[in-house]
């Protein structure tokens, strides 16, 4: 199997779909010759042309807009908000126009509509370039949330998105579009709600998801040194949740730390685990731990950025307080 | 020019060559990894900021962008607290958790930079507010680029200041590109300016290298707004001599017309010339300015360098209770 770039996987999906699928187009801004601000559209432009890669101005609610209005008429848009922070000012059109159609309308009406973005720290780009903001869409009943961690994932959930008749938030995390992982020559997709058990263990489950399961890996890795065996538990896509996999692993080795770089409150960390509290109490041997982001808007100061989001070290050190 | 003493040209001078070279030593401390995260670099650029600020008074407020250092530096900034905030450093404006895209200073009156495209241009309606109910005639100069224009903040905000009549000072600073997007591609109307008649206020269109022309501009709009006239929309026409930031290319643009703009429309050149032409200012006073101001850029490199980096513990502490 070859090895390519987390970017290039996404890349290749959009391709393989816009190829199989006229109705498929790109609207977002600097998309054309820019290629995406993390080029995941170099080449594009070139090969579909300008009606099908739609270079915008700025202007998110329209853009948002525009994909909502073009998917209740037949096509099947993926909209690029070039950072999940400036969702903030598509919001409406996210939260209130796709995510509550197809239910206001009695299902007579289907919002087929990718939403990429992108969020995360690492880059010193501060407060207003670096959230995690996935509860807020999460939370929202209408939305699927699809946040894959290898290149693999991304090519195999995105071409599924695509194909998906409702709106899909996919929300990539900006340090790892450099990523190389193995992804197979000849087609494949991968369903929603199906988790990924990313290493197999006995001892604990850790829950991670996007870049955090590299950082659960490299914990695992650690831990095995001490003889403590973990599993790492990738759900891949969070709205659907595989919530009877993490259940199955739960039962397997009694304890759980969950990760997440968003900030513990009001999270989808915190949901989880009262979701696994709530079914699978009695399995339990340990209190379950999170281990989150600080409550904090993300620093520039390198030292400070980093200390405001979980790390290998964190994850350890909750394992071995479990043990 | 009416208006515009020999000590107000000689102010426009240094700060056209403080900005200048502020933003050099930036992008060399950018590309040797110092400073690092999202730098836009104001190259080009100073004319706007240079001549708008000469217009206004200490005590008027200014709203800044994501290319804001030449506003800060413009408005007063210190070249210590800002090098130092750079290197993310604790004796940096936002004691190193801002960066770039965050500087403000309450004592200067700058309201702040914004890594959001546009989103300070709502929040100029509410410094237009505080300046018109306090009625000591104070002013706000809002920045934002061409690029911001197409967001409709800017719509509802050029909306609502002119319904309430607030003295608000919006300047289109349009550089052409907005990222990799050409202006004449992604503004419906032939200028920015054109907008102001939706929103009736007067829309002016000056050359964006000529600090002069810019002075003038923003001198009327802010005696009207000080009368109680309200808002109005002034578009300089400039252009950004680098890329978005310093490791773009910037391949959507033609190499001959960067070129132009940096052989003929270079404000920091033409206006030096023009004050050595008309005498306000020799070619050696010009070399003893600019020596002056290199000395202090450096003096800031060192003043940061030599900071302590934030504290942790502290930042931890702080943490706790938000
Ligand atoms: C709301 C929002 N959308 C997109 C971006 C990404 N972005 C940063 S700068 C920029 C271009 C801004 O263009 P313009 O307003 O013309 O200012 P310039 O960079 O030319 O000074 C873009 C698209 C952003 N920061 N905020």
């Amino acid at each position: 199997m070859a090895e390519i770039e987390y970017r290039e996987a996404l890349r290749q999906a959009i391709i393989e779909e816009m190829d199989r699928d006229p109705k498929v187009f790109l609207i977002g801004e600097d998309i054309g010759v820019y290629g995406g601000a993390f080029r995941v559209y170099k080449g594009l432009l070139d090969k579909y042309g300008p009606d099908r890669v739609i270079n915008t101005p700025i202007s998110e609610a329209a853009i948002l807009g525009a994909g909502v209005g073009a998917a209740l008429t037949g096509y099947r848009p993926i909209s690029e908000i070039m950072f999940i922070d400036f969702a903030t000012l598509a919001m409406d059109q996210i939260v209130n126009q796709a995510a509550k159609i197809r239910y206001m309308t009695g299902d007579s009406l289907n919002v087929p509509l990718v939403i990429r973005t992108q969020g995360g720290a690492g880059r010193g780009v501060a407060a207003q370039h670096s959230q995690s903001l996935e509860a807020w869409f999460y939370h929202v009943p209408g939305l699927k949330v699809v946040m894959p961690s290898t290149a693999y994932d991304a090519k195999g959930l995105l071409k599924t998105a695509i194909r998906d008749d409702n709106p899909t938030m996919f929300i990539e995390q900006k340090m790892i579009y450099l990523n190389q992982g193995e992804v197979p020559a000849e087609e494949y997709l991968i369903p929603f709600g199906s988790a990924d058990i990313k290493r197999e263990g006995t001892d604990i489950t850790i829950f991670a998801y996007s870049a955090m399961v590299f950082e659960a890996l490299k914990a695992a890795e650690e831990l095995e040194k001490e003889g403590i065996s973990c599993e790492v538990f990738d759900p891949r896509t969070l709205v659907p949740l595989d919530e009877q996999a993490l259940i199955e692993s739960v039962k397997k080795t009694n304890r759980l730390v969950i990760v997440s770089e968003a900030c513990q409150r009001g999270s989808v960390a915190s949901d989880i685990c009262a979701r696994v509290v709530d079914s699978a109490f009695d399995w339990l041997d340990a209190p379950i731990k999170v281990v989150a982001g600080l409550n904090t808007p993300i620093p520039y100061n390198s030292t400070l950025e980093q200390a405001s989001i979980p790390h290998q070290a964190d994850i350890v050190e909750a394992v071995r307080k479990l043990i | 020019m009416p208006g515009l003493t020999k000590t107000d040209r000689i102010t426009i001078l240094k700060t056209l060559l403080k900005i200048r070279r502020f933003e050099e030593k930036t992008i060399q401390l950018y590309q040797t990894g110092k400073i690092w995260g999202y730098l836009h670099p104001y190259l080009g650029e100073e004319a706007v900021a240079s001549g708008a600020c000469q217009a206004i008074k200490k005590d008027d407020y200014i709203v800044s962008t994501h290319r804001g250092h030449g506003h800060c530096i413009a408005k007063g900034g210190d070249l210590n607290k800002m090098m130092a905030e750079l290197l993310g450093k604790s004796t940096g404006y936002c004691k190193g958790r801002g960066g770039s895209m965050h500087i403000a200073d309450t004592h200067l009156k700058i309201l702040g930079a914004n890594g959001i495209v546009g989103g300070g241009i709502p929040i100029s309606v509410g410094a237009g507010f505080s300046c018109k109910l306090e009625g000591r005639g104070r002013v706000v100069l809002c920045f934002f680029g061409d690029g911001a224009a197409n967001n409709g903040v800017f719509h509802e905000s050029l909306n609502m200041a002119s319904v309430f009549k607030l003295p608000v000072i919006y300047i289109c600073e349009n550089n052409l590109y907005a990222i990799s997007m050409c202006s004449k591609d992604s503004v419906a109307c032939e200028d920015v300016a054109d907008r102001s008649d939706s929103y009736s206020m007067p829309g002016i269109i000056v050359d964006g290298t000529d600090p002069e022309q810019i002075f003038k501009a923003v001198s009327d709009a802010a005696r009207g707004a000080r009368k109680g006239r309200g808002p109005s929309l002034i578009e300089a026409k400039t252009y950004r001599f680098t890329g978005h930031h310093p490791n773009d290319p910037a391949e959507y643009r033609k190499k001959e017309e960067a070129d132009y703009y940096k052989s003929e429309k270079d404000p920091v050149t033409n206006y030096t010339q023009k004050l050595i032409k008309e005498k306000v200012v020799t070619k050696k006073q010009v070399q003893d300015i600019d020596r002056e101001i290199t000395d202090s850029v450096e003096e800031s490199v060192k003043f940061a360098e030599q900071s302590p980096e934030p504290d942790l513990e502290q930042f931890l502490e702080e943490v706790k209770h938000i």
